[in-house]
This record gives C-alpha cells, structure tokens and sequence, in this order.
C-alpha cells in the first residue's frame, strides 16, 4: 500500500514522529477500533481515531441524537437531532477523513449480540464508551473471552477514570470491580451531571490508548487506573493488583458465558 | 501514625480497620468500593478484620459510570 500525496500531507505530522513514521501510519490505515457507545467518551475517542487515519471505525448504539447530548458528544450537531447517533457519526467521521470506513451497528449491546459485534471485523481494540455498569461488564467479559484489549472509562461530575485490558497483561475490569453495583446505586451522569469537557479529556486518553496499542509503542494503561478529577487538576495513575481470584478470568473462572445484568429503565433509555 | 488514602496524607492516632477507615473517611456507598492495602485487594469480606498501620497506602477505587448517556 503506497500513499497518495495527499495521504503524506494529512499524515505529515504523524509520520515525523520517529515512533509512528511511514510504517507506523500504514498499521493505523489498516486497523479497525470498535467503539460502544457514541456519547460523551465515544465522540471524541471516535473524532481523534478518524482523524488519526484509522481505517475502520465501528460505532456502537442505538440511540438517537438529543439536544442535552450536545453539550460533550462533539460528534454530532444541532442538525442531527432525532437522528440515530451512529448515522450522526458516520457522517461526521466521513467528512473529516475519507480514509475511513465507518461501520454502523444501531443496537445496544447484548450478551446476544456482542461477541458478533466484535468478530464482525475482527476488531483490534474496544472502546468501552457506555454508561451503564452492565454494559460495562458485558464488554469486559466479551473481551476476556475473545482475548481482545479494549479501554474501560467512566464520568461523572468532574471526575473520570481509565484502564487498559490487554488479555495477560494485567488485571481486568471484573478483577477490581468483580459485580455491578445495584441498580440505582451509584448515579449515572444523567442523574448526577458531568462536565462537558470530561468525555473529552478522558474518551481522548482512550484514543491514544487504541492508537499505541496498535503502534505498539510506550506504556499502557494496563494493571494501572488513571483517575482524573478536574475540580483539582490531579491526575493519579493507580497501579492495581492483579486477582487470581477473578471471576472471569482467574484461576479458576466461575463465568464462562456472558451475563446481562439488569439495567434501570432510564439507563436503557438514556 | 499516618498513612496515605488515594494519594492524600491522613492522620490517625492509631491503627484502624478498613471497615472503621471508610467511616472515618466519609466514603459514601462503602459496599461498593473496591479497597487495595499496599497494591494488594482486600477482600470486601475482610474490611472488618485487616489492619491499617502506619505508612500504609491505601487506595478506594469507585465505581464510575457515566459516558454516554
């Protein structure tokens, strides 16, 4: 695969880099990033991956693009209201890059559907962009058996938080949380608020997670939480042990199939 | 003594558990935190029985939804 002229000049600033270069550009080319979730973490994550010159981009969710979104899902505008959010952010992505080819899945993540989600491009990495604990565990567990990496993340308010599972490498999302909380039991950001700018601070850092994952450069995530709290400007990058204990993928796994736990019926809307 | 939670110095005038920590701290929903002592887990079962001493670290790892909604 050669570049076009044009290629060289979006790339330019990539390809300088001595840790990505021309070689390092053409495995972004040929990469596929499965995001779950267009919102607040997805959007972003999903413009600096288009950007970047990933080259296929698969965009998970069923919902449709509301008014309150537009305050952090930079990826869809005042137009694209009532529109499905995966539609809004195809269209966005194709006309920033048209190196990238946007695969669209409008439906929520199930333990029905997840693992062919997946497979459907035999993605590199995940992104796990949701909102809800259950869907959270679904792409944990899904990962862990289909030996994928993927990014967790969360907001709310003005805090965040990220993790890297690579499978082997450290510990999983269920190693450290083990179940979801009861429903109604810690506040979704529709409930409790989130500052616009968190998805991008933090949906941003998942983005450059997939991208040295698939330049296989520097230091992931992995085994580590970073926590980001934008009241005091700290960042905290907590190293996590690992469980043998695991659930899902210790010693001795007691899940061997995916589970879907039960979700508020505002988080199903939401 | 002192020890460390989530990067912060804290002052105690002497050894407590997890359990009487995550009072101490005002750690609401303390069922579901996830503990580490020393980058070691701490079984949410023992929070009435492990120790905290001087110079420990300890971390509280919360649940964080939110993302997309």
């Amino acid at each position: 695969m050669a570049f076009t002229d044009e290629q060289l000049d979006r790339y330019s600033r990539h390809i300088i880099l001595k840790e990505v270069g021309v070689k390092g550009q053409k495995k972004l080319l040929k990469s596929k990033v499965l995001i779950i979730g267009t919102g607040g973490l997805g959007a972003p994550a999903a413009m600096f991956l288009a950007a970047a010159g990933v080259g296929t981009i698969g965009l998970v969710d069923y919902d449709v693009v509301e008014l309150s979104n537009l305050q952090r899902q930079i990826i869809h505008f005042t137009q694209d209201v009532g529109k499905p959010k995966v539609l809004s952010g195809q269209e966005t992505i194709n006309l920033m890059n048209p190196d990238v080819n946007v695969i669209t899945y409008r439906e929520w993540v199930s333990a029905q559907n997840i693992e062919d989600i997946i497979k459907d491009q035999d993605y590199d990495f995940i992104i796990d962009g949701t909102d809800n604990f259950p869907a959270k565990f679904l792409i944990n567990d899904a990962c862990v058996f289909l030996n994928k990496p993927f990014s967790h993340a969360g907001i709310i308010r003005f805090q965040g938080q990220t993790m890297t599972f690579v499978p082997g490498q450290g510990p999983c999302y269920r190693c450290i949380f083990h179940n979801p909380p009861p429903v109604d039991a810690v506040p979704t950001c529709k409930q409790a608020g989130v500052l616009g700018v968190m998805g991008g601070i933090i949906g941003t850092i998942q983005a450059t997670e997939a991208i040295k994952y698939i330049l296989g450069i520097g230091e992931l995530l992995t085994g580590h939480l970073l926590t980001y709290d934008a009241l005091t400007m700290e960042f905290r990058k907590i190293k996590l042990s690992n469980n043998p204990k695991c659930e899902v993928c210790g010693e001795h796994p007691t899940i061997t199939e995916l589970i879907d736990y039960e979700q508020t019926q505002c988080d199903i809307k939401s | 003594m002192v020890i460390k939670v989530n990067g912060k110095e804290v002052n105690l005038e002497k050894e407590v558990t997890i359990k009487e920590l995550l009072v101490i701290q005002q750690v609401q929903m303390p069922d579901y935190v996830t503990v580490q002592v020393n980058e070691e887990l701490v079984d949410q079962g023992r929070f009435n029985e492990v120790v905290v001493k001087d110079q420990d670290t300890v971390e509280f790892l919360y649940f964080m939804g939110g993302g997309s909604c």
